[in-house]
């Protein structure tokens, strides 16, 4: 499971974390639930349909397929198992009975996708996998770190529905998967405030409801360019504009004063934010969390750039 | 590149004119709705308008600094220390719940009102319902509006999944409360009437059976009792939801679409201003938050080959430094400008204002001051 506040791309996490562990000839399923798209956006492909498909090969002849998650979809998929609904559960879905029904237990859409999730896991008999598993590991694009307890706290959902009857039996083997030593909640946060504020937060509530937080991915990690003496002098908006100065004509560069003054005030900003960056890291560490890094990529994240990512983590130990 | 040059947003105008009466603040998770709401009512209020702000989950120290200790539902005077504004500003933090037991209080009968608020089907709404908190915001607005006490209303929206939701949750809501559904399901012999029967066929109770296995019978019978409650308010709800709509859709109010310089939130500023275009919703322009425009007129290449000179001499060289982190910001830079470029393409007539971020966050008033001033563009 792959969580973090918004904007700190943890959709752009799950899709490099999908291809390091895929890499070396494994298969992994990369599922999305929210119903955003982030994923075919993020692989430039066409929206992906509710079925399992082929998104990627990694290195070392590994796959990647996706899957994202429709609730409805997976209300009828479900529904069908046990009773034939046929031409009328169309004709519910266009009224709009079926979002009707997860609306009225907000607790079954996630039981519902979570129910998925665990089917997909625990499935074999794929006949080229010689009794394995269908897949190697499932990365999930799960909901932001505000939402995901509740998601994945399927005990606490199944308490608004049904005692009984097949969604209950099923939930129980999901609960014993999301709290398994099989199953881990890696947390994405960029070096600010609120997203480490909000991690923090996430971790706690993993832990009260004996969910396992798994690693913290420190995401768009930029480089410290001044040495830190430097450092802790520019935060105070102190720099030596006499010796830049000088330095600066010694290289050949003759610069106009606000041009020179330009550059004081970036050196100050990044100072300062370079600052803020080891508080919030310090924070950080007070989740007591293995820490894995990923560069910011200025130019922006493409398909090349998530194997670079990949092998980034693949660096960092993640197998 | 072939940069397409945008109308420029002046927030100035726009807060200064006594005509703009409602100030909506939308875009996705993160991009500083709340933070840029707070800073157009800081500078609303200095430059002389009684102004309020409707904030939705602050971040504590936000919070804080507006003097909201508290979920109370009301609007608390803010008391800046130092200075006095020409205006007033005003702050408030809504409590979706207690928004909507007032409407249930204000619309029902006491006895039915009670029953209302003790059915556990109501509880579940009013907490945990996606789209209560966005519906709750609007009926929060309607009723500021309705006082007639502000001279401006800066909204800020709940951090959803999607900007989309502020508009769709309402809608969603009211198909909830509306309760044809929950009849057919508790009583769909009854309720349905033959017509519907006809359409949906016999697979229908075989569905309302599945619906009621799968959630449990009680929830149904919950659900239905509070449907039922419910329906003599239900008009009036509906009314009210229409009222806001429209003030939403008046020439008083302006929605501004905020978005960081990044493809997921640029892409949904995109969605949202063509739904609101789409809804002929008073689209007044974008918000590109926390931008990193370069201080310094110094060519990136320059910049880099003179910091490798530097590094020869002395790896440690100060110079060196500042270039290759100008380079950095060079770098980020043009991204940003690209992906607002590409917004342009898409939206020419969408004016635009870039608000260059403060290194730090902000959570103060004198914060809050300073971000009004980078939007103003002083």
């Amino acid at each position: 499971m792959v969580t973090g506040k918004g904007g700190t791309g943890k959709t752009t996490v799950a899709a490099a974390l999908a291809l390091a562990l895929a890499t070396g000839g494994r298969r992994v399923l990369l599922v999305e639930v929210e119903g955003r798209q982030g994923i075919a956006q993020l692989f430039d492909l066409a929206p992906l349909p509710y079925a399992e498909e082929h998104i990627a090969s990694a290195p070392g002849g590994g796959e990647v397929r996706a899957l994202a998650i429709d609730p409805e979809a997976a209300l009828l998929e479900y529904l069908s198992m046990f009773y034939n609904l046929g031409f009328a559960g169309r004709t519910l879905r266009r009224m709009g009975a079926i979002e009707f029904a997860t609306t009225l237990a907000p607790g079954l859409r996630d039981v519902l996708l979570t129910g998925k999730i665990k089917e997909c896991v625990r499935r074999t008999g794929t006949q080229d996998r010689h009794g394995r598993y269908a897949y190697d590991a499932v990365v999930v694009d799960a909901p932001p770190t505000g939402r995901v307890v509740r998601f994945l706290d399927v005990t606490r959902a199944m308490a608004d529905l049904a005692k009984m009857g097949p969604i209950k039996d099923q939930s129980e083997g999901v609960v014993r998967l999301l709290h398994s030593g099989d199953t881990a909640v890696h947390l994405v946060a960029l070096l600010e405030e609120m997203p480490v504020r909000e991690t923090l937060d996430a971790v706690a509530e993993l832990d009260g409801a004996d969910l396992r937080p798994g690693a913290v991915v420190v995401n768009r990690v930029r480089p410290a360019r001044l040495p830190e003496p430097v450092l802790r002098q520019a935060a105070t908006g102190a720099v030596d504009t006499a010796r830049l100065r000088a330095d600066l004509l010694a290289s050949g560069l003759d610069l106009a004063g606000d041009a020179l003054d330009g550059l004081v005030d970036e050196t100050v900003e990044h100072a300062v934010r370079v600052r803020a960056e080891q508080r919030a890291r310090d924070q950080l560490d007070e989740a007591d969390l293995p820490a894995l890094e990923l560069p910011e990529r200025t130019d922006g994240v493409d398909v090349g750039v998530l194997y670079e990512l990949a092998a980034r983590l693949r660096d960092q130990g993640v197998r | 590149m072939n940069a397409s040059r945008p109308v420029r947003l002046d927030i100035d105008q726009l807060i200064d004119n006594p005509a703009t009466r409602v100030l909506v603040c939308c875009g996705s998770g993160g991009v500083g709705k709340t933070t840029t709401a707070a800073a157009l009512a800081v500078r609303a209020a200095e430059r002389g308008r009684r102004t309020v702000v409707l904030t939705i989950d602050p971040a504590r120290r936000l919070a804080q600094s507006l003097g909201l200790r508290q979920l109370d539902n009301q609007p608390r005077l803010v008391r800046p220390d130092g200075f006095t504004p020409r205006g007033e500003l005003h702050a408030m933090m809504l409590d979706m719940r207690r928004t909507f037991d007032d409407m249930v209080l204000a619309h029902a009968g006491r006895e039915r009102a009670e029953q209302i608020l003790a059915n556990p089907f109501y509880q579940t709404i009013s907490t945990s319902f996606s789209g209560t908190q966005e519906y709750m915001a609007m009926e929060k607005l309607g009723q500021l509006a309705a006082t007639g006490e502000w001279d401006l209303i800066v909204v800020d929206t709940p951090p959803s999944r999607s900007a989309l939701d502020f508009l769709d949750a309402p809608q969603r809501l009211s198909t909830v409360l509306d309760g044809r559904l929950i009849r057919l399901l508790s009583a769909p012999a009854r309720a349905g009437g033959r017509g519907l029967r006809k359409v949906v066929g016999a697979g229908f109770g075989l569905f309302a059976r599945t619906v009621s296995t799968v959630v449990g019978g009680q929830l149904i019978a919950d659900a239905s009792a509070f449907v039922q409650a419910f329906d003599s308010m239900f008009g009036g709800f509906r009314e009210r939801a229409q009222q806001t709509y429209d003030l939403l859709r008046s020439a008083g109010t302006a929605f501004l679409v905020i978005a960081t310089p990044e493809p997921d939130a640029m892409r949904e500023a995109g969605y949202f201003v063509d739904r609101l275009v789409t809804e002929r919703m008073p689209l007044t322009g974008l918000v590109a938050n926390r931008t990193h425009p370069v201080l310094a007129a110094v060519p990136s290449a320059a910049a880099v080959t003179a910091a490798e000179a530097l590094c020869r001499d002395d790896p440690d060289s100060l110079a060196a430094a500042v270039l290759r982190l100008h380079a950095d910001r060079v770098a980020v830079a043009e991204r940003e400008k690209r992906l607002i470029a590409r917004f342009t393409r898409a939206h020419p007539t969408v004016p635009l204002v870039g608000v260059p971020a403060l290194p730090a966050d902000v959570h103060d008033l004198a914060g809050l001051h300073e971000i009004g001033l980078r939007l103003a563009g002083v």
